[in-house]
């Protein structure tokens, strides 16, 4: 790709942004959402957009994108509760529906607890301005990230959620971020800061009603301050012929406990860059992940752990389940630092290929620098079992019930780490209507 | 040896069959009426599993010669699944862990298949785990069997017993019982033989795979058959399973030698 395309391609974005958040003049409370702002044109001004010749980007080739200038998506209030209710989580007391990046308090939910403070950015940050200025853009590297810089680039709004001290959140918190139009792009944003003893369940899920070739980018910042506990649920369900590009980066301090389960459906490329890092010692974080892709579709998961402290563990599996010309990638690199002794870390990443044109990339990448710790990692790529097969045949399944039904056995161990039991069920269910879209299910 | 004129189930005639062109089977002739209980023993490697194998249709090994028929239709053209719909059933012998999926969603969905396709009633979870309990408790499972992923952690004797239980679901006409008592101990072991005496009828029949005696003094066989070098060397009533415990397989071509010595 030319450079021209490319600056082309930056110049025709950012001449779409509004025209205030160019105005550094103004005095107000914003007056650093805005010099972030500036700061992240610089730097995606500066940076290259990926290519395939870059080594973190080379199974993806997200050149499409770059003749694609689809504009920031414009503020609609097309949509009505009953066309959310699909995808309402019963267990959740807390909903906030951002519909193209934006935020829309009547599809909303909101509970009227004001122990915790969940809104979004643009109401919420008046109240606690130091707070949100000391995180919002200071975990993610918008500074090498140009996907990244062009989301905070574009920061208009997102979702807030500021848990105060000892405080335990029961009801899981639904972030339902819908795209609607055609041709547009989205800048989704998501901020987390978890203080001391503080616990909560979020779930990050990405939808699509009514568009289906549009460009998701979102970035995700969880902070989590000494002895916080979050579960993070991430559900990209996009439509076919979306893009999706996403990063999540989280900080932890010291006992902090993070678990986070991804799962990858929709889109037709996607690319999740999840970041942890250690900030202190004898924190946890168990990040899951299952990209289930069928079509021409491209999933790349892109990881990294950083033990920067001593005696801190990590857990990781990972799986993808590729069926006919998809194509998964999977990079999964955990450092350990000199000093971090008694590190503990495992990644597994299991791979199905159910195609023949199915392919898959992973990599686990380790980078261990101190000597008295214990890192376990594997990697395997196979196709369905054919003496399992046998077995399910032998009890009177048929060929591709039996396939189906494995298919979905291997998704299903980390679907079920999902902490909240309808959104569980509901993944199931797409999970086999994919293995089953062929067939008419015998589970009747 | 009792003479029954009762349906010829399985008919098994010079059966040859080959694992990447390696001969196991090298010409089998079996009968099978309902209402019978055969038992095959033979050293390890004599080719009883596999013969147990192809019976159930495992896709790795062909029949280069020789017949099955099945209740009169030639076996051999269906399919795994095919065969069980029609009623052959095997017990594994090691039975395969399937992580992720229920028990009960596993045993339901091979339940409401089967009785799909003999056109017969399928039932609904509720109406399922009534079912499948009562079926439980003639095997003594516990409860939480069903809400274990398929097999996985299952010690020995839980796995053979869940093979029993779905033997006990899918009501097969041949019951093939594929070394159903290898790692059991002898509580486990007259479980499971009460288990499958319960599921023994006048209409169906049962082939019961095994190294040992002491399977067949809780369910008493019929037949006989010792296999070698995938051959029926030597057929019997239930005395023979004795004689062979006592003498061992040595004995049997001792035994015919004799004979041969006393024909010339």
């Amino acid at each position: 790709m030319s450079e021209t395309m490319v600056n082309d391609y930056l110049n025709c974005l950012l001449s779409a942004l509004p025209a205030d958040s160019q105005d550094s003049g103004s005095q107000d409370a914003l007056d650093w959402v805005h010099r972030l702002r500036n700061e992240a044109i610089d730097q995606a001004g500066q940076l290259r957009f990926p290519t395939v010749k870059d080594e973190e980007w080379r199974f993806t080739d997200v050149s499409p994108l770059a003749t694609l200038p689809y504009k920031p998506a414009q503020k609609t209030s097309a949509l009505g509760l009953s066309d959310i209710q699909p995808f309402c989580i019963t267990e959740s007391a807390h909903r906030l529906v951002f519909v193209d990046g934006f935020f829309s308090p009547e599809l909303s939910r909101l509970s009227e607890d004001d122990q915790f403070m969940i809104g979004n950015l643009a109401s919420s940050v008046l109240a606690k301005v130091s707070l949100a200025e000391s995180h919002l853009g200071q975990h993610v590297q918008f500074r090498d990230d140009f996907f990244a810089a062009l989301n905070t680039a574009f920061l208009q709004d997102g979702a807030l959620i500021m848990l105060p001290e000892n405080c335990v959140v029961s009801s899981p918190i639904h972030l339902l971020f819908i795209a609607t139009q055609e041709q547009t792009t989205n800048y989704p944003r998501c901020l987390l800061i978890g203080e001391r003893n503080s616990q909560a369940t979020v779930i990050e899920d990405y939808i699509a009603l009514g568009a289906n070739a549009y460009i998701t980018n979102s970035v995700a910042e969880f902070s989590l301050a000494d002895n916080a506990q979050v579960n993070h649920t991430r559900v990209q369900r996009e439509s076919g012929g979306a893009f999706h590009i996403a990063s999540s980066t989280v900080a932890l301090e010291q006992d902090s406990q993070y678990r986070s389960v991804s799962i990858t459906l929709g889109a037709l490329t996607s690319r999740f860059n999840l970041d942890v890092e250690f900030n202190a010692q004898a924190a946890e974080c168990t990040i899951d992940g299952l990209a289930m892709i069928a079509g021409r579709q491209l999933a790349d998961t892109h990881t990294r752990i950083d033990h920067a402290k001593p005696h801190c563990t990590s857990h990781q599996q990972h799986k993808c389940i590729v069926d006919d010309s998809s194509h998964a990638v999977f990079n999964g690199k955990i450092i350990v630092r000199p000093h971090a002794q008694r590190t503990n870390s495992s990644q597994s990443s299991r791979n199905l290929l159910l195609s023949g044109k199915a392919q898959i990339d992973t990599k686990p990448q380790l980078e261990i620098f101190a000597d008295d710790v214990k890192c376990a990692h594997g990697a395997t790529v196979g196709q369905l079992d054919n003496e399992e097969i046998f077995y399910l045949k032998s009890r009177g399944l048929n060929e591709l019930a039996a396939r189906n039904l494995l298919t979905y056995a291997f998704g299903a161990e980390i679907l079920d780490r999902i902490p909240v039991p309808s959104l569980k069920h509901t993944l199931e269910q797409a999970v086999l209507n994919q293995t089953t879209q062929t067939t008419r299910t015998q589970n009747s | 040896m009792n003479i029954n004129q009762n349906p010829i189930i399985l008919n098994v005639d010079n059966l040859h069959a080959s694992i990447q062109n390696t001969e196991i089977l090298k010409g089998i002739n079996l009968t099978v009426r309902s209402g019978e209980i055969h038992a095959i023993m033979g050293l390890n490697g004599s080719g009883k599993s596999t013969f147990a194998k192809v019976l159930a249709g495992h896709p790795d090994y062909h029949v280069t010669q020789g017949s099955i028929q099945y209740e009169q239709k030639d076996l051999l053209e269906l399919s795994a699944d095919e065969r069980a719909q029609a009623g052959v059933f095997l017990a594994f012998q090691y039975p395969i862990e399937i992580p992720g999926v229920a028990n009960s969603q596993f045993l339901r969905l091979a339940y409401n298949t089967v009785q799909a396709k003999r056109g017969k009633e399928e039932l609904d979870p509720l109406e399922f785990d009534d079912f499948v309990r009562e079926k439980m408790k003639l095997l003594e499972m516990k409860p939480d069997f069903l809400d274990r992923s398929v097999n996985e952690g299952f010690s020995g004797g839980e796995k053979k017993r869940n093979e029993i239980l779905q033997m006990a679901l899918l009501e097969p006409k041949l019951g093939i019982l594929d070394e159903t008592d290898s790692g059991l101990d002898i509580d486990a072991l007259k479980i499971v033989a009460k288990g499958v005496n319960h599921l023994h009828h006048k209409d169906n029949a049962i082939i019961l795979i095994t190294h040992y005696q002491r399977l067949l003094d809780h369910i008493v066989p019929d037949f006989v058959h010792v296999m070698e070098a995938g051959r029926i060397i030597k057929t019997g009533g239930k005395e023979l399973a004795l004689e062979l415990e006592t003498h061992g397989y040595d004995w049997i071509h001792n035994d015919q030698k004799r004979a041969a010595g006393a024909s010339t």
